[in-house]
């Protein structure tokens, strides 16, 4: 199956089994293995890219069915010499132990930001009318992004740093 | 995954080609462990006039592509349906929200344990096969509508909101004709065919669901009860609107979710219920009337206690007799 993906930017042109999900074509065709695999059934977040700007599980989507999309990876927000704000967050409030559910969490968190500054309520929202970060917001935000080390304080901690650095 | 023909959906015709895939984030998971393995997969994400949310004689039809975030978002559904919000913002994550689309999560399939593993026997699955939740461990099958066949309970949140919000679903066949349901006639219960879930029949797609015009002044809420906070599938849930006139209430819609193989509904407590003066006293009655003592399932037991407790906390919030988050006072959409 001929797939045209645009992704960080970039044009490809893929040629797939149609049972290939972008996941593993973005890890394993072309070479951005930053994105992660952790149960590869919409379970974990690790997949976490963002698809025509909104976050989804990349394990979850059939390449083939995204022919002409835009794809952003944790490789597209920033580089080593060039952080974004959150990948800078995430390194000095040590929002990670491992470090292998990161890149998905920063994805989640890129576009978590984004979603409260439309005003998208959520389901711990007093009013739907309206959008915060408490803490108890950005627990319910991010739920879709499972740490199996934990660091869901320091997490939370570095996202709020980073919505700081924004405003 | 099993090998399958991928076909692009162009038409409304080219529907009936095979096994339809919406968001995906429900089949393509059947599908990696062949629960499910179509011989043809049909992708309806590029068909026209489906993904659009429209005014419609004083309410909504919510195209069948319109995703749980959009639905959720949308600011007259904020206004007029605030418990469809709710409920949908009470699903899975942000993610799979961004994904799923209001036709799949209607559609999404069981999460009875033994549907997903192929080396059990279920008449879901593979239809004659037996039933292996029966005698074994099932905490999260149904305690309402259950057959001797199948236990199983429908897991959708979005579903229980639109049953009490009284939707209906809009079905075309291959030929283009339309046809409406409301949500309750659009679901079978399992009798002796626990797979066939629906009254869709081959080439049918679900075009669009209706809302109704909302009644505004309504108290609306969404109570789910799971085992973990957030990004968890809801052990019961109760959607709920009533209108009050002083301390006497009025119009009330409730539905139940996670406890039968379909959005649950009991006029008879809605028949209890209106007219009447709130009070603890008559929600616990109709909370009686409403859960029976006993369960099909040892393992569903809790689900006695729990649901009957989570009515009356919906019933006393939707009343005014306990303050509590999550409320909202439907305003109409104009
Ligand atoms: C980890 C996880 C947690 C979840 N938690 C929750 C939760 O808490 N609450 C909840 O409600 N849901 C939850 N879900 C389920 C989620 O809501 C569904 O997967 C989603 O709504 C399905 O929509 P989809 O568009 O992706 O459907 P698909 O996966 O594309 O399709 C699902 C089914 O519907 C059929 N179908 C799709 N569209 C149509 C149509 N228009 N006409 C006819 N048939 C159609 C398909 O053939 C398929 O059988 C969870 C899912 C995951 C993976
Ligand atoms: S309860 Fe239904 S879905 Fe579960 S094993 Fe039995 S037949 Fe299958
Ligand atoms: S790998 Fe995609 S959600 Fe876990
Ligand atoms: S840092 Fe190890 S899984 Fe999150």
């Amino acid at each position: 199956m001929k797939t045209t993906l645009t992704v960080n930017a970039r044009e490809y042109d893929v040629d797939n089994d149609p049972r290939r999900t972008l996941l593993d074509t973005l890890r394993d065709d072309l070479g951005l293995p930053g994105t992660k695999k952790g149960c590869d059934h919409g379970q974990c977040g690790a997949c976490t890219v963002l698809l025509n700007g909104e976050r989804v599980n990349s394990c979850l989507c059939l390449t083939a069915m995204h022919d002409g999309d835009e794809i952003t990876t944790i490789e597209g927000i920033g580089s080593p010499d060039k952080l974004s704000a959150l990948q800078e967050a995430f390194v000095k409030h040590d929002g990670y132990q491992c470090g292998y559910c990161t890149p998905g969490q920063i994805m989640s968190a890129t576009a978590m930001l984004k979603e409260i500054s439309d005003g998208a309520p959520s389901y711990v929202s007093d009013d739907l009318q309206t959008a915060s970060l408490s803490d108890a917001e950005m627990a319910e935000r991010m739920s879709g992004n499972l740490c199996r080390c934990s660091a869901y304080p320091l997490i939370r901690e570095a996202i709020a740093m980073a919505s700081e650095v924004k405003k | 995954m099993k090998p399958f023909d991928y076909i692009r959906a162009g038409e409304i015709e080219d529907v009936a080609g095979g096994q339809i895939i919406a968001g995906g984030t429900n089949l393509l998971d059947l599908m990696k462990i062949q629960v499910v393995a179509p011989d043809a997969l049909v992708d309806i994400t590029r068909l026209d006039g489906l993904s659009d949310i429209a005014e419609h004689e004083g309410g909504l039809r919510i195209g069948a592509l319109v995703t749980n975030t959009t639905v959720a978002n949308d600011a007259r559904v904020r206004e007029g349906w605030p418990l469809l919000s709710r409920a949908i913002l009470a699903g899975a994550s942000a993610q799979i929200r961004n994904k799923a689309t209001t036709g799949g999560n209607l559609l999404q399939r069981t999460r009875c344990p033994y549907f997903y593993d192929t080396s059990q026997a279920c008449n879901k699955r593979a239809p004659g096969s037996g039933c292996a939740a029966m005698g074994g461990a099932g905490r999260m099958l149904a305690i309402f509508g259950t057959s001797e066949h199948c236990l199983a309970a429908h897991p959708s949140d979005m579903a229980v909101a639109m049953a009490a919000l009284e939707a209906e679903v809009e079905i075309t066949n291959a030929s283009g004709e339309t046809r409406c349901v409301p949500m309750n006639d659009f679901y079978r219960g399992p009798a002796d065919r626990p797979d066939v879930e629906t009254v869709l029949g081959d080439g049918d797609l679900v075009t669009a669901v209706i809302l109704p015009t909302p009644r505004a002044g309504e108290r609306q809420t969404y109570r789910k009860v799971r085992d973990r906070a957030s990004y968890a599938f809801a052990l019961v849930s109760v959607a709920g609107s009533v209108r009050m006139e002083g301390d006497t209430i009025k119009d009330v819609a409730l539905a139940y979710g996670s406890v039968a193989p379909h959005p649950w509904m009991d006029q008879k407590v809605v028949e209890m219920l209106e007219g009447e003066t709130a009070s603890n006293e008559l929600f616990q009655r109709a909370a009686k009337t409403l859960v029976p003592e006993t369960a099909p399932h040892p393992d569903t037991e809790y689900k006695i206690t729990l649901l009957r407790r989570t009515f009356i906390a919906a019933m006393r919030q939707l009343t005014g007799l306990a303050d509590s988050a999550g409320t909202d006072i439907s305003r109409a959409h104009s």
